[in-house]
């Protein structure tokens, strides 16, 4: 299959990649590489190709940061996400103004709010006259860094002023709440509603895949045909009418477990799939023939022969399937049906740009939305490196 | 051949009345019923609503009933073509539904023929010319489109339209022709309003394409039979047209079974962001006034509808690709 596929694209698109060594350095060098890789593990070989996925690479950092965001939300944020005051409804994004009489001495002017006399709209003015310094890494608000350890360090904090009347580096909403706390908090939810949801596909996923892959026959059919109709019954009505079913008096924490599991309930299938898939190939293979002869047990060809071979095709399943979930439930509690408003998740924030023209007005109400693209893109990215590392002929 | 239809008829109607037991089965999760959502509403705007009173009321929509004989009796209803009654509106559900369910269908039809269209001679171009500038490009366009959600797609869509051109461009039709009954007119009205939607609803689905239809011709493109056709002197058009791309049209043709439950899903929220006049609207206000039959419907007719379409992409599928046509699968 190799030769034809040169010929078949077209001239434009070849690319000279035979480059002949030029000498014998170049050729002793390729053969230690190939002796390297002949005794690297799978692992090894794996993380080798990731590392050339650029993009892959990429995602995976931002994600990275998304969860230092996601585990530190306290110290990122500056006030209480769930301080409101009416009378700074709706402040644009401040700037903080990083140099003052040429040092690093970052500060933001206060601000003035009035009601403008022609639109009632309200409006702040910056009061050049006050400048309130603003630190980074500065002592703020008490809480409980992890749940458990007190402290009082935030990102940035304001000195002489109450941060959550001075500081508003990304605005405010409606009800005065300062948007940059809020995303914050927000992205712990959302980043973390993925991961618990993917977890329970997964298990779902591996369970009746793998039983369906490894029995076959009446049990594989059944639970193929149930993944069929799953597949066929379009999703979002139905997470609406159960959503709209769980109790209004449920706390968050409820709420929050019961969408994961609703959510997950119709993810695990994609999962499924692809466990049944491997199972099905891997059980052609020699290798699993040559320990059934031998006389392994079937929990030992399973686990010790079968599942190492296809775990990081389950990896990339999972890492793929992360996204779908993380935009399920930003619709639904976009939707009103999901988290509800004591709760803060990127959806929750959102239901704030629901009205456009308020968004026309105050468009830093959009501001969590690039949270969500950014976040769903890289994990697409990572997770299609994973795919390409895992099986590079897929 | 026949044997393939009767399989795929079976899992159609098998999968119509797994959606009508989920369907029936939300509307009664939640907590109390109609009555007690009717009781609250109407305290809220100053009338009470007496014990008997209540009573009656359950007696006279069946709601005093066990869940079985429920949907025993909302079955024999939906089977000869009544849907019930739409309790907050007063009216049949047929009546409240009306044209917003035929216009979900226009919506979501648009919006894979959109799909289609555009996906089609992208993935043919991307794959023949591999690595090229504009196939990054295609790339870089579909990752974005499947990472913006939908409703936050047509969010964007209505601020843009707003902001910049100071225009609404949600909604279906031009106030002029809303209420009017339908004419020419009006359906060349819908025709204007149709491609935002359509665009919004259907950018995540092209992108999934185009990928798909890229690394299936690409296979196709490797095998010697194309390297016979190119030596043997047919021009380069022919080559790629004549018999890869018709090849690889096959899994195309096989993906509208899940683009559809997934267009028409995300038809109901963009739906509510544009305000369109479908039944997502509907849909919701019905949910949360618990409004059962109502939300049942819809609900229902979503699925099946969904069922319908799947099954008629699997008969093209059988059209175009004669190994399930002549048997072998």
């Amino acid at each position: 299959m190799g030769e034809p596929a040169v010929s078949a694209e077209s001239p434009r698109a070849r690319r000279p990649e035979a480059i002949v060594p030029a000498g014998q350095a170049a050729a002793a060098q390729s053969s230690v590489a190939e002796q390297r890789i002949a005794v690297a593990t799978q692992w090894q070989l794996m993380w080798w190709r990731f590392r050339k996925h650029k993009l892959a690479v990429g995602g995976t950092i931002v994600l990275a940061a998304f969860y230092v965001v996601a585990i530190f939300a306290d110290f990122f944020a500056y006030v209480d996400p769930q301080e409101s005051d009416a009378l700074r409804s709706l402040m644009a994004p401040q700037p903080i103004h990083w140099i003052d009489d040429g040092s690093f001495r970052p500060y933001v002017y206060a601000l003035t709010g009035t009601r403008d006399p022609v639109t009632f709209k309200r409006v702040y003015v910056p009061d050049t006259t006050v400048k309130i310094p603003v630190h980074v890494f500065g002592h703020g608000e008490r809480y409980d860094l992890l749940g458990f350890i007190p402290a009082d360090r935030h990102l940035l904090t304001v000195e002489g002023a109450k941060a959550s009347e001075s500081l508003f580096v990304m605005g405010t909403d409606t009800q005065g709440r300062d948007l940059w706390s809020r995303l914050m908090y927000a992205t712990r939810t959302s980043m973390t509603i993925g991961l618990v949801s993917v977890a329970i596909s997964l298990v779902l996923g591996v369970v009746l895949g793998g039983v369906s892959g490894y029995f076959g026959g009446v049990i594989d059919t059944v639970i193929q045909r149930i993944i069929e109709i799953l597949r066929s019954i379009p999703t979002i009505p139905l997470w609406m009418g159960l959503a709209a079913a769980l109790p209004s008096d449920w706390s968050i924490v409820k709420v929050y477990f019961a969408i994961t599991i609703i959510i997950s309930l119709i993810g695990w299938t994609e999962l499924a799939r692809v466990v049944r898939g491997r199972f099905i190939s891997l059980k052609e293979e020699d290798f699993v023939m040559a320990a059934e002869l031998i006389g392994c047990s079937r929990t030992r060809i399973i686990f010790r022969h079968m599942v190492p071979s296809f775990v990081s095709h389950i990896i990339a399943a999972t890492t793929l399937a992360v996204p779908a979930i993380i935009i399920s439930e930003t619709s639904l509690s976009f939707l009103g049906l999901g988290l509800r408003p004591p709760a803060i998740s990127w959806g929750v924030l959102l239901q704030d740009a629901q009205n456009i023209q308020a968004l026309v007005i105050s468009p830093w109400l959009l501001i969590p939305s690039f949270a969500v693209i950014v976040a769903v893109l890289a994990f697409n990215f990572m997770g299609d490196g994973i795919r390409d590392a895992a099986d590079p002929y897929l | 051949m026949l044997a393939y239809i009767v399989r795929r008829l079976v899992l159609a109607v098998l999968t119509v009345w797994a959606i009508s037991v989920l369907s029936f089965m939300i509307i009664h999760l939640p907590p109390g019923d109609y009555v007690t959502s009717y009781i609250a509403s109407m305290s809220a705007s100053g009338s009470a609503v007496s014990e008997g009173e209540a009573e009656a009321l359950r007696e006279q929509l069946g709601l005093n009933k066990p869940i079985t004989v429920q949907y025993a009796k909302w079955m024999g209803l939906i089977l000869q073509g009544n849907f019930g009654m739409a309790m907050e509106w007063g009216r049949p559900v047929t009546d409240v539904i009306g044209d917003r369910l035929s216009l979900t269908i226009v919506i979501s039809v648009a919006a894979i023929v959109f799909t289609w269209a555009l996906a089609l001679p992208i993935g043919i171009y991307s794959a023949v010319y591999p690595y090229s500038f504009l196939d990054y490009v295609f790339t870089f366009v579909g990752f974005i489109g499947l990472a913006i959600p939908g409703f936050l797609l047509a969010l964007i869509v209505m601020y843009v339209g707003f902001a910049w051109f100071g225009a609404n461009v949600g909604g279906l039709f031009s106030p002029d022709y809303a209420e009017a009954p339908w004419s020419l007119a009006k359906a060349w009205d819908l025709t204007k309003h149709l491609p935002i939607p359509a665009i919004v609803l259907g950018v995540a689905g092209t992108a999934q394409l185009i990928r798909i239809m890229r690394s299936n011709l690409l296979d196709e493109l490797r095998k010697p039979y194309v390297i016979t056709a190119r030596a043997r002197g047919l021009p380069e058009h022919r080559v790629v047209l004549k018999y890869p791309v018709r090849v690889a049209l096959n899994p195309f043709v096989s993906t509208i079974g899940y683009l559809l439950p997934y267009v028409v899903s995300g038809s109901i929220i963009v739906s509510l962001v544009l305000s369109l006049p479908t039944v997502g609207p509907l849909l919701l206000k019905a949910l949360i006034a618990q409004d059962m039959f109502l939300a049942g419907t819809i609900v229902l007719l979503l699925g099946v509808l969904t069922v319908v379409g799947t099954f008629l992409s699997d008969l093209l599928l059988m059209w175009v690709d004669p190994r399930i046509r002549l048997g072998r699968q």
